[in-house]
């Protein structure tokens, strides 16, 4: 009986497994490959810049652990919206995402005025190689958090006027697995970027 | 009628709460992160007991810390612990091969600066 509820909630595959949950691995399966990319090259060009600033002149690591926590709990709270969409409660899913949303909007605020303070001391993309390499890999990351904003209000908006039910709880669950990967790759960008100096 | 209020307990009974679990994984998530800042702190003050000896294990400790958080997220969160072999074989595979070319594009670059160095020229740009 659980078994046929499960094949209700989304048509028969080959795999087993919902397509879009298919599709969504295979996309963080190649975002792992570009954000590689883009680590490997902050690390080779690592302690390589000719001109300041250098990165313990400008890092302020109060406020990026700040943004590091902001950044756990909102995995935290969109685990927690997912566990209550698919439980049908309703008022847990919407309070939950919400809590997400902002602390996303945080997170992205926070590195927007970080990129500032930083330019105004002087880094910047063409500045040296700290600058280029540092501005391309946190800025691509930035924004990946914006678009996971953008994704996760949309599934906000839809949930409000009733369309995430526990049948449809794919479409948070989707969103959800999108925002865990930003996470995760700000949970090796934290210490390769900002610690290991 | 019936049937409308039985959904709801139908759900609740085919997706088991978990949110206790995830509360937990949370605070350890936020516990390791303390201690990757504290690790980092220890190191850099000239003060701090023990200074040389964080300063010299500094990275393989964050290494461990943040390897250890990345599981987490993926395991739990992700829910890789529960889904499917393909599934994680998916991601095991695109993390070896990142993996990969991380450790490719170093030795490439180390090997460079070295044989720049070797000639004298300048390594870096």
């Amino acid at each position: 009986m659980a078994h046929a509820d499960a094949h209700a909630m989304h048509p028969e595959t080959n795999t087993g497994i919902d397509n879009r949950k298919l599709a969504i691995w295979t996309f963080i399966g190649s975002e792992c490959l570009f954000f590689a990319s883009l680590i490997s090259t902050y690390l080779v060009y690592k302690g390589k810049s000719l001109v300041g600033p250098f990165p313990k002149d400008i890092f302020e690591i109060p406020l990026v652990t700040f943004g590091t926590a902001l950044l756990l709990f909102s995995s935290l709270f969109v685990v927690l919206a997912l566990n209550g969409a698919e439980r049908g409660k309703r008022g847990q899913m919407l309070g939950w995402l919400f809590m997400t949303i902002l602390c996303g909007v945080f997170f992205a605020g926070m590195q927007v005025y970080e990129f500032t303070h930083f330019v105004h001391k002087g880094l910047t993309l063409q500045g040296n190689l700290f600058g280029a390499t540092f501005f391309t890999l946190t800025g691509f990351h930035g924004t990946h958090v914006t678009l996971g904003v953008v994704w996760l209000a949309t599934v906000f908006i839809e949930a409000l006027r009733g369309r995430v039910t526990p049948e449809k709880a794919i479409n948070l669950e989707i969103a959800a697995l999108y925002w865990h990967f930003v996470d995760v790759v700000w949970i090796v960008i934290f210490p390769v970027v900002y610690l290991m100096n | 009628m019936a049937a409308t209020a039985a959904a709801p307990a139908a759900h609740e009974h085919h997706f088991p709460d978990k949110a206790g679990e995830y509360v937990r994984i949370g605070l350890i998530l936020f516990v390791l992160t303390a201690m990757e800042v504290g690790c980092y702190e220890l190191a850099h003050r000239a003060e701090a007991p023990g200074h040389a000896f964080w300063q010299a294990w500094l990275i393989p400790i964050l290494i461990v810390l943040s390897a250890l958080k990345f599981m987490m997220v993926a395991s739990y969160y992700m829910h890789l612990k529960w889904d499917g072999r393909l599934l994680k074989g998916l991601f095991v595979f695109s993390l070896i091969i990142a993996a990969i070319v991380i450790v490719a594009l170093m030795v490439l670059f180390i090997y460079h600066y070295k044989y720049a160095a070797s000639l004298g020229g300048v390594a870096g740009m």
